[in-house]
């Protein structure tokens, strides 16, 4: 039982970074019909947003006197630095901003996504609304090698570690509050910080799509594009806009998840495949199917991944999403949520 | 095992036609020497020679191969009398001096392996076949090690291993072409079991993650084995998808074993999660059996400890060789000082063990050569095998003429608790002398009685 339990809290940390990437690629989806492969990379963009501000934060200079590593008269430019924050704002202050580089990266990467998000849409993807799927598949995913090849060049191939707030390291004995012993189910505070700030996040966006008339009219032209047109509504420009709040959302999932694993210039990709099966099972353009599927695979990976159950089942933890999508699609062919008349046409 | 086409009457009646050609005319000399280097692949013909360095330069490995690339452009350096000559001026035979091998300059070429086995072997053709590489060194991984010394092993050329650590690159698939100076899984099982067993105690059961290939496997048996010898019980041994990235759910079931040691049989970008998620989900603190839990990752390197940034500190490993053993544990390891100096004067950073490999490996067989006077790969091989050496960072090593494989000391590590830069990141906790990690050539983890060097091929 208490297997179980575990990996229901773990499979809720992974679905929650499938259902956040998710959620971005259907709002893109639904709104530009684009099928957008470079998703994983703004996920990716977001991670390297915290690296960099952690890497900003730490910059500092020489103390005097300080001590370096040497080896036969060669000494190593790995002196200890004391970083200008902590030497503008006294050591405790600057320390805890230090400490705080990961969700201070919130505030660092919302601009950024959203600059990122815009420039996309505006200087590549516009050019791909009326050609077919593939064309803007081959796009998208030539442009996510192309970012992460960027980033790889500046960051260099090896992780990075970006650990989360002192505050949040070490884990919680979550087996003790029901009934076990210690250390019998113990789970990372900073997962659980990941599942709550998912949660508020797709919260949010539900909640700007459904109560404000912005979402309103974005909705409607979900619905209906043309005549939302007629009406005389801009809606390519509040498209634009949706395009920039889905690469937020991405970017936030990649910098929140920056202190689970250490983020390397390949993690959008590791993502990517994983949440279009998410998006396909979910059901092309629902929002709350995205959602929804993004935390069942999230558990279902989890649990196929237990001894118990390779045991009985060799190689099912590589191939369990796969295995889902093949029996949800044969039996709900446009998935869990899916609309009618969404890419069917 | 092998038996060379290449004698060593074969070579003293070269050398002493060779001898007889030195000593006739300048106008026919140049023909003769044509004509003793032919009959090889690759047989350098004008006065430069060249040397086909695969590693990977892109994909996961990338900053890793970089590292590598940074050691052969240095090696090349001080083999063609640039530089401060490195290790040149502390390894035992002194045929070195700065003025090529065999008197040709160096030049080189480079691939690109990606970490892949197919990519890698297309480069190393394309080095053999188009640019006339004479020896293919370099290389991450066991998978891509065991391809191209197979291909080099078709083609006639001398491979010179770079970091690979699989027991089958001298055990099973080990070839009369192929040479490895790094260390291997047995010998890292070997090193770590009595100094786990010290620090840890007897009583103790290991829980294995394994990375789903080649290299996982002969990593956990050789853990296995050699701390099961030691009276460690395995509790169980799982098998992670090599593209995993999140080991959350392998590492929960962990806690509830009945385990009190968690093994990480992983390496690069899987090591560095997998001890980032256990130190998570509070293994570090937590104990079992009335045990403080351990967690040991029996290959270390210093890119993954910088991957792994804080969690590495107090994890026990193993390595190869690392920049500080000689200014911590005194002369028997003279070498390493002269070329932590001269590879930090020209890149500004200590050389990670791969580096390390990769120099030697070329140094070894630019000396081979030299000592051979032929690049005839056979006689490279002839002259490796059984070699004797000293002064290449690793103290007193032997390239053993059965396998193929260098036999030397083997570091144990553990990360460092308060680094003081981010090149400071292990700790030297013991050196296993090379006795206590030396093993039959016909080992059960190396293929047994069935693996053969088979012959020496010098192509064309």
């Amino acid at each position: 039982m208490d297997g179980l339990i575990l990996q229901i809290l773990n499979g809720l940390d992974k679905g929650s970074a499938y259902a956040l990437i998710a959620l971005g690629l259907t709002l893109i989806f639904g709104t530009l019909g684009v099928v957008n492969f470079g998703h994983g990379a703004l996920f990716m963009i977001g991670a390297f947003c915290a690296v960099t501000l952690q890497r900003i934060l730490n910059l500092g200079f020489v103390d005097e006197g300080a001590t370096s590593s040497s080896v036969g008269g060669f000494s190593f430019g790995g002196a200890q630095e004391t970083p200008y924050v902590e030497h503008w704002f006294g050591e405790a202050v600057g320390g805890t901003i230090i400490d705080w580089s990961v969700p201070l990266a919130i505030l660092f990467a919302i601009p950024v996504m959203m600059l990122v998000g815009i420039a996309m849409e505006r200087g590549l993807i516009k050019h791909f609304y009326k050609r077919p799927h593939a064309d803007q598949i081959l796009v998208t995913f030539g442009l996510a090698i192309v970012l992460q090849e960027v980033v790889k060049f500046y960051f260099g191939a090896n992780p990075i570690p970006t650990p989360a707030p002192d505050a949040f390291t070490g884990s919680f004995d979550f087996g003790v509050l029901i009934g076990y012993d210690p250390f019998t189910i113990v789970y990372p505070y900073w997962r659980l910080v990941y599942f709550v700030f998912a949660m508020v996040i797709i919260a949010a966006v539900f909640g700007f799509l459904q109560f404000t008339t912005f979402g309103m009219v974005v909705r409607a032209g979900m619905a209906d594009r043309e005549t939302v047109g007629l009406l005389g509504i801009d809606i390519d420009k509040r498209f634009t806009i949706m395009f920039a709040i889905a690469a937020c959302v991405a970017g936030l999932a990649g910098v929140m998840y920056t202190p689970i694993n250490s983020p390397n210039y390949h993690m959008g990709m590791d993502f990517l495949v994983l949440s279009f099966v998410v998006v396909v099972v979910g059901g092309m353009g629902s929002l709350p199917g995205a959602v929804l599927a993004g935390f069942l695979l999230g558990i279902l990976e989890s649990f196929a991944s237990m001894a118990e159950v390779i045991d009985i089942v060799p190689g099912i933890n590589q191939i369990i999403i796969y295995l889902v999508a093949i029996v949800i699609l044969l039996t709900r062919p446009r998935g869990l949520m899916g609309r009618k008349g969404v890419m069917e046409e | 095992m092998t038996s060379s086409n290449f004698t060593r009457r074969g070579l003293l009646k070269t050398g002493a036609a060779s001898g007889t050609v030195l000593a006739t005319p300048t106008i026919f000399t140049g023909a003769a020497w044509a004509e003793a280097h032919t009959g090889f692949t690759n047989a350098p013909q004008g006065d430069t020679v060249t040397l086909g360095f695969n590693v990977p330069q892109s994909g996961p490995y990338a900053d890793e191969g970089a590292d590598e690339l940074r050691a052969f452009e240095l090696a090349v350096e001080h083999l063609n009398g640039e530089g401060d000559g490195g290790m040149l001026n502390t390894f035992s035979s002194k045929t070195l001096e700065g003025n090529g091998i065999n008197g040709k300059r160096v030049e080189y070429v480079t691939g690109d392996t990606q970490t892949k086995s197919d990519a890698a072997r297309a480069s190393a053709r394309s080095m053999i076949e188009k640019d006339g590489a004479v020896m293919v060194s370099g290389g991450s991984s066991s998978g891509v090690a065991v391809a191209v010394q197979a291909l080099c092993q078709e083609a006639g050329i001398i491979f010179m291993a770079g970091l690979t650590h699989s027991n089958d690159t001298t055990g099973k698939d080990r070839k009369a072409n192929g040479f490895r100076h790094f260390f291997n899984s047995y010998m890292s099982g070997a090193a770590l079991a009595p100094i786990l067993a010290a620090q840890y105690g007897t009583d103790r059961k290991a829980y294995h993650l394994t990375a789903d290939y080649n290299w996982g496997y002969t990593t956990e048996q050789a853990v296995r084995e050699s701390t099961e010898a030691q009276g460690w019980e395995t509790v169980n041994a799982v098998k992670t998808p090599l593209t995993q990235t999140d080991f959350s759910s392998y590492i929960t079931p962990v806690l509830n074993s009945g385990a009190d040691v968690l093994v990480l049989n992983h390496y690069g970008g899987n090591m560095v999660n997998s001890l980032t998620n256990a130190v998570q989900f509070g293994l570090r603190e937590a104990t079992a059996n009335g045990k403080q839990f351990e967690i040991v990752v029996p290959l270390y390197s210093e890119l993954m400890a910088q991957g792994a940034g804080e969690n590495i500190a107090g994890i026990l490993g193993s390595q190869n060789w690392d920049w500080k053993l000689e200014n911590q544990l005194g002369e028997r390891y003279i070498g390493t000082n002269a070329f932590v100096q001269s590879f930090g004067n020209k890149y500004g950073r200590p050389p990670s063990q791969a580096a390390h490999t990769c120099y030697v490996q070329t140094l070894l067989y630019a000396d081979a050569v030299n000592r051979a006077g032929s690049f005839n790969p056979c006689a490279v091989v002839e002259a490796l095998e059984g070699f004797e050496f000293d002064g290449l960072g690793n103290g007193p090593t032997l390239y053993r003429a059965e396998d193929h494989q260098c036999f030397k000391d083997v570091v144990v590590v553990r990360g460092k608790e308060n680094p003081e830069n981010e090149f400071d990141l292990v700790e030297i906790v013991e050196v296993t002398p090379t006795d206590q990690v030396t093993y039959a050539p016909d080992h059960p983890q190396f293929g047994g009685d069935d693996a053969t060097l088979g012959e020496c091929n010098p192509g064309a």
